[in-house]
């Protein structure tokens, strides 16, 4: 009976002790392997402080944190790297700093070929991939794909024609970003079109930009649209011109462009801050036909204001396609199509299930 | 000789303005010669500043100080030469590379970030549930959010015909999106306003000194 006694008494004793502190050490999924998670719960034994201290490799000890709180949680990362072994301890102290209890654990971190937090974007991905991919094929077998009139795109040609009767030149504006973004690689797609259809009919245009690397894309634009219209002789290298990178600068630059060269056409496409307004108001007091296009939303209203047609948001991208009818642009604009009705289905369910309380769609798409 | 210059600057600056707001006027003399200084001033600013502050923090001083450690970096001073070969004619071709480099990449990272930015993250901002709310107020704005996202997506369809209940839709989607270009506009004209009103500050305070700059 003594013995059972003394079994039970070692036993609550080892339990009693073991929930001392709670100290665990844990890799962080879905990471590159360059943190680690600490949790600790020091609450059962009322510590006032808390130290933690890391050994990697069985090297000399490096201090981590020291903190107040008697239950928490820490990200670790320091110099945490994959493979290698590394030893924490947890000191808990009172109020007169003396060690009331110490834990130890030990972990190794790795790194997650997958972040499964992302997977709602790996799978939206691949909906718009495998779309536009389907939808350039069908294109090219054959099949013919529609696209809706895009009012702006319809004064290309009689902006190019007005300047060619009155024998003024075309102004065009591929925005006021490098190459870095997407706009500005719209607007020079565009300038493509645009400058084909000059050379077509012997009308000048004017490209001042404000970056060196759309100097260089934009005179390899315009060169490759002169040779597409079989015009190479006609076209004049220092059509394409620097200004500054300034923006204001540039401005100045271009509405004195504006008023003394007078183009009958101006096109502002591509990405615009505030000089849109500037150089749109500009361009109306000068009588010009004005088509802008961009997707800055704060920049938008100006340009409606200002000029006779605007591309709004993604009208700007649909450009291209809409121009050149070429099937690879055409599936790909229809591919992206799809991927709004997906977007529009998944938000009406959405909001379906959030109205009845089921929260799984949003937090499955939510990405952290 | 410092106070000098602070003055000398105050009435560059001031001529300055007014040669700009000549402008409103009519194209003039004045206005020209602002406008290329500016202009001059400003790509000779950004010439120096690219030199200082990128090539030689970025490329020439950790390329000189250990290159063993920082020969990642060498790539892109070589695509930088290459884009420097357009100056002769002959190897003018080569700079196609580095472009063709830069719009691929540019291309293949913005799809992704748009993708999470502009597609989920506003997808489960506005998967809510338009009637949970304390006032009809809070209500009536969650509705015209949800409303306004769905039509102003279907505004951007472009491979059906907006025609019958699809048009209707994509109407609605075009009024939303003028409602908020009017209440950008206001708001931003009002920002402009602040910007003349900083003008005027400098003209009649730090230059002429009849207000308290």
């Amino acid at each position: 009976m003594k013995k059972i006694i003394f079994l039970f008494f070692l036993f609550f004793t080892c339990l009693l002790f073991s929930e001392d502190i709670l100290f665990e050490v844990n890799d962080i999924p879905n990471d590159d392997g360059s943190a680690l998670q600490l949790r600790w719960n020091a609450s059962n034994i009322s510590a006032e402080k808390i130290v933690i201290e890391r050994k990697d490799n069985g090297g000399k000890p490096t201090f981590v944190l020291e903190t107040d709180k008697s239950t928490g949680e820490f990200v670790d990362g320091t110099e945490i790297s994959t493979g290698i072994e590394y030893s924490y301890k947890l000191t808990a102290y009172n109020e007169n700093n003396e060690i009331l209890a110490t834990a130890n654990s030990v972990t190794f971190s790795k790194a997650q070929w997958f972040n499964f937090k992302k997977l709602s974007l790996l799978i939206m991905s691949l909906i718009m991939i495998i779309s536009i991919v389907y939808y350039i094929y069908s294109a090219r077998s054959g099949k013919e794909l529609y696209i809706r009139k895009i009012a702006g795109l319809e004064s290309m040609d009689e902006s190019v024609g007005r300047a060619t009767e009155m024998g003024r030149p075309i102004l065009f504006i591929p925005g006021t970003l490098d190459l870095d973004d997407m706009q500005t690689i719209a607007g020079l797609t565009l300038l493509g079109r645009l400058a084909q259809k000059a050379a077509e009919y012997e009308a000048d245009i004017i490209v001042p930009v404000c970056r060196s690397m759309v100097l260089s894309t934009a005179k390899e634009v315009v060169k490759e649209a002169y040779l597409k219209a079989g015009r190479p002789d006609a076209y004049k290298p220092d059509s394409v011109f620097y200004l500054t990178d300034d923006q204001f600068g540039f401005v100045a630059g271009v509405d004195g462009i504006i008023i003394r060269e007078k183009p009958a056409a101006n096109f502002f496409l591509g990405a615009f801050y505030a000089e849109s307004l500037i150089l749109a108001e500009t361009g109306f007091s000068s009588g010009a036909i004005q088509t802008a296009g961009t997707a800055m939303p704060s920049q938008l209203p100006f340009f409606v204001v200002a000029c006779d047609y605007t591309l709004i948001g993604e009208e700007l991208f649909a450009a291209s396609a809409y121009l050149s009818k070429e099937p690879h642009q055409l599936g790909s604009l229809k591919g992206q199509d799809m991927g709004k009705a997906v977007f529009v289905i998944a938000l009406v369910i959405g909001i379906i299930l959030e109205i009845s309380g089921i929260h799984f769609l949003k937090d499955f798409l939510t990405i952290h | 000789m410092e106070h000098f210059f602070s003055v000398l600057g105050i009435w560059l600056g001031a001529l300055f303005t007014f040669a700009i707001f000549s402008f409103l006027y009519k194209d003039n003399p004045f206005y020209k010669v602002a406008e290329q200084i500016f202009v001059g001033l400003s790509a000779g600013y950004w010439f120096v500043y690219t030199i200082f502050f990128i090539l030689i923090p970025n490329l020439f001083d950790p390329i000189s100080q250990d290159i063993g450690a920082n020969w990642i970096k060498l790539f892109p001073a070589a695509l930088g030469i290459m884009m420097l070969m357009r100056l002769i004619p002959k190897t003018e071709w080569v700079s196609r590379f580095p472009i063709a480099l830069i719009i691929g990449t540019t291309s293949g990272i913005f799809f992704l970030r748009y993708l999470k930015s502009d597609v989920i993250n506003q997808l489960t901002a506005t998967m809510i549930n338009p009637f949970a709310g304390s006032d009809p107020v809070t209500i009536i704005g969650q509705l015209m959010l949800v409303i306004g996202t769905i039509t102003g997506v279907i505004y951007f369809y472009f491979s059906k015909k907006h025609e019958g209940a699809f048009g209707v839709t994509a109407k609605i989607g075009i009024y939303f999106l003028m409602i908020s270009f009017g209440a950008a506009f206001g708001y931003t004209a009002m920002a402009r306003i602040s910007l003349l009103i900083g003008r005027l500050q400098f003209l009649l305070g730090d230059w002429l000194g009849i207000i308290s700059p």
